[in-house]
């Protein structure tokens, strides 16, 4: 969150005029944030009835399911001020891009589907009423009349419902592919016409609830499908991202903000407090400190002055640096990582699934099952064309694989479900499935096993008189450090104590006058103290000195994550850009053997591919940009809500909550669906193998296939549903 | 035998009528937010009217 909300500020303040123009352009804004954490009556109405009380806002709505929050505001409500209103109420939240053309197109299709659905199930219904009494026993004039208003319902309906199957596989047949839409529709088509043909003939066997009742339970699958997928979409893909590229360059001392593509080596570039580095360069002016947690993985700021080298991506945290560009665009060290992203993706194989591999090898063998029916009655009936054709129709919809159309689908719309609600979003529909090979995984350190963020760990032993300074002197920085030490010690009911001429030195620290003497917070030689070997905040009050002491916070979850990979027999990994002592502390605390510090974004993806190349399948956790590359190499990846736009992209899985306990349970039940969906494989293969020789004799009624074909998908969903 | 041609019409108008009201209840968003619904209910805002949902794109 706090990188979130760092890199948002400078973006607004870097691009006033995209502001202004946004601002002229809408009356009122839409702000649609992912609050991953509500779950209950009760968040709903705090946080509506919160926001009600908030000036500026119109309404907002909840939506529990997708876990979204829409709020409509006047044009001068940001989104950061509704995140920090939620914050203040316990709730975290991040924010969506309202670019909304996309999501009301995904939200137009799943009407559309569900509207087909519906068409598709009340026409089923209808006809089946009808086919009973065909069924147990209507002759004659009756019969035939039930057939022909059977007719009427399912001409619309096929033509209607059925048009999904008919696009894709009119589709593929141009391309010179076979799918599982070809059969289906060839199938449809067939049966449709065939029992038009038998109607009109006063034949005893009409197929119209078959025909309906495929496309019913096939579009149930699609729609399944659908919904898991447009969740992850919608909130995953579209977490906005909120780096504006633009710069603001200083030319013969004016300042003008252009995009960070004009940029050219030679340009200074200035960068205030709290924005990002566009552009590799060597700072000429100003003192400040630099976070490089997300490029490096360090959890220290390091202090920049002039002559100190910057790369793009680091943030610049407490004074204004001008900076002469030395790289910019495709030669940055920002640039050069995408390159290797890329690499590394297109190097990964493409994962073939468990689904187009049984579609692979059962959708051509549903055509020349039906043929070849077709022309052994041909023969055997000495050239009767209508029987042959009975039994080929019959044999078509009977291996045409309703259960199949659910066997995946079922299975992962449940897994993810369940995982959303534990806060892990799927973006990609095969990273269930690779989940479940997996027996290795890596933990990045910095912002995915620790928090990424410094929490003091020695308020109680440090007297009051100083505890009240230096909240007073850290209230004055926004520097991490500072921050954090503000927030324990206000958190302890600590009141800051009346420290006058408050300034701040950039790169140093922050200094006041209380009680006529001079007060400093900062590092330990600015201050006069002697340094200890831990990440540590100096305080001075005239004579005396203190040493805050911080370490970084664990993410909530941590070690429970750890054992359970360890009793599920999985390796673990620890590799981090970081110091080694800081790795080595953390890997004992979380009893992690295999560690590995100071590894740049090359070696992390060289470990990952070595630990590959030795037949390890690697899930890898990370949030950094050191990451990404490791991220898009691995096996399957997941990274933080948290985390940079590039981690996030490259990520098959995002972690919505604060607590990183998810993934042991995304680990479990990936372990699992992939059991499911092979016994629902299994199960309508054995379906097949028991009622496609009874219609190759010529024996199936419409009624058994009806039945066949309802028993066979409940039995498959039902299935599903007993994954924990 | 001539109860069917009172029957059938029936059924088949039933079935219309169920239809437009699964159209009718698409239509309105009713589908949009299952998981909230079940719970809003709780609360005794908004019981005598429901909430307005967003026009343009539902609850989005």
């Amino acid at each position: 969150m706090t990188t979130v909300r760092a890199s948002a500020c400078p973006a607004c303040a870097a691009a006033p005029a995209a502001e202004e123009l946004a601002r002229k352009e809408l009356s009122k804004a839409r702000v649609l944030l992912s609050v991953p954490e509500v779950h209950c009556a009760a968040c709903i109405s705090t946080i509506e009835r919160d926001l009600a009380k908030m000036p500026g806002i119109n309404s907002s709505r909840l939506n529990l399911t997708l876990k979204r929050l829409s709020v409509d505001a006047e044009a001068n409500i940001r989104p950061e001020d509704v995140i920090a209103r939620l914050d203040a109420l316990g709730y975290e939240a991040h924010e969506l891009d309202a670019g909304a053309l996309s999501m009301t197109e995904t939200e137009r299709q799943g009407r559309e589907l569900l509207m087909r659905l519906g068409v598709a199930g009340f026409a089923m219904m209808n006809i089946m009423l009808l086919s009973v009494a065909v069924w147990s026993g209507a002759e004659g004039p009756t019969r035939d009349l039930f057939h022909l208003i059977s007719a009427v319902i399912a001409i619309p309906t096929v033509a209607f419902a059925g048009q999904p199957f008919f696009r894709n596989a009119w589709k593929a047949l141009r391309a010179g592919r076979m799918d599982m839409d070809a059969p289906i529709s060839f199938a449809i088509l067939l049966t449709l016409g065939l029992s038009i043909f038998e109607t009109l003939q006063s034949g005893a066997h009409a197929y119209f609830d078959s025909v309906v009742m495929l496309i019913f339970f096939l579009l149930a699958g699609r729609y399944l499908d659908f919904r898991a997928r447009a969740v992850a979409r919608s909130a995953a893909q579209e977490l906005a991202a909120l780096e504006v590229p633009r710069a603001i360059r200083l030319a013969d001392g004016v300042e003008e903000t252009v995009g960070v593509a004009e940029l050219v080596a030679g340009d200074l570039v200035l960068v205030r407090p709290g924005g990002r580095m566009p552009v590799d360069g060597l700072v000429v002016a100003g003192q400040s400190e630099l976070d490089r947690a997300l490029l490096t993985g360090e959890t220290l700021p390091v202090f920049a002055g002039e002559g100190t080298i910057v790369s793009a991506g680091e943030v610049n945290l407490t004074g204004p640096l001008t900076v002469r560009v030395t790289a910019a665009g495709k030669d940055s060290s920002l640039h050069r990582m995408a390159d290797l992203v890329a690499n590394a993706e297109s190097a990964r194989t493409k994962y073939t699934t468990l689904a187009e591999r049984a579609a692979r090898a059962y959708a051509p063998s549903i055509p020349i099952l039906s043929l070849g029916a077709f022309f052994v009655w041909m023969y055997l009936t000495g050239g009767d064309i209508r029987v042959a054709i009975n039994v080929a129709v019959t044999t078509l919809i009977i291996t045409c694989p309703c259960a199949l159309g659910l066997a995946v689908p079922a299975v992962v719309t449940a897994a993810s479900g369940k995982l959303f609600r534990k806060g892990l979003l799927i973006k990609d529909g095969t990273a269930l499935e690779r989940l479940a090979d997996v027996d290795t995984v890596v933990f990045d350190k910095t912002g995915t096993l620790t928090m990424g963020a410094p929490e003091a760990t020695n308020l109680d032993t440090v007297p009051d008189d100083a505890r009240r300074v230096a909240l007073a002197l850290a209230e004055a920085s926004s520097h991490p450090l500072a921050a954090s030490l503000a927030k324990g010690l206000r958190d302890l009911g600590v009141r800051p104590a009346p420290v006058s001429d408050l300034t701040e030195v950039p790169g140093y620290g922050v200094e006041g006058i209380w009680h006529d003497t001079r007060v400093r917070l900062g590092r330990p030689a600015w201050v006069g103290a002697t340094a200890v070997e831990l990440t540590a905040a100096y305080l001075s009050l005239g004579q005396t000195t203190h040493a805050f002491t911080f370490t970084d916070q664990l993410r909530p979850g941590a070690e429970e994550v750890v054992r359970a990979l360890h009793e599920q027999g999985k390796q673990v990994w620890l590799i981090s850009g970081d110091v080694p002592g800081a790795v080595q502390a953390l890997a004992q605390r979380l009893h992690i053997d295999q560690w590995q510090a100071e590894a740049l974004p090359q070696e992390k993806a060289a470990k990952v591919a070595a630990l590959q190349d030795g037949g390890a399948k690697v899930l890898m956790v990370g949030d950094g940009l050191n990451d990404t590359v490791a991220l898009s190499a691995a096996h399957v990846s997941i990274s933080p809500a948290s985390a940079l736009d590039a981690a996030r992209a490259a990520s098959d899985m995002v972690m919505l909550g604060r607590d990183i306990g998810p993934i042991a349970d995304a680990l479990r039940m990936s372990v699992q669906a992939k059991r499911r969906i092979r016994e629902n494989f299994w199960q309508s293969g054995i379906y097949n193998a028991i009622f496609v020789p009874i219609a190759l004799v010529g024996l199936a009624t419409p009624l058994i296939a009806a039945a066949i074909m309802s028993v066979s998908s409940i039995s498959v969903t039902l299935n599903a549903l007993r994954l924990k | 035998m001539e109860v069917l041609t009172i029957l059938i019409p029936v059924s088949l108008i039933l079935g219309l009528l169920g239809l437009g009201a699964f159209i009718w209840t698409l239509r309105k968003g009713m589908y949009d937010d299952p998981d909230g619904d079940s719970q809003r209910i709780l609360t005794d805002e908004f019981d005598d009217k429901p909430k307005p949902i967003d026009p343009d794109n539902g609850s989005a």
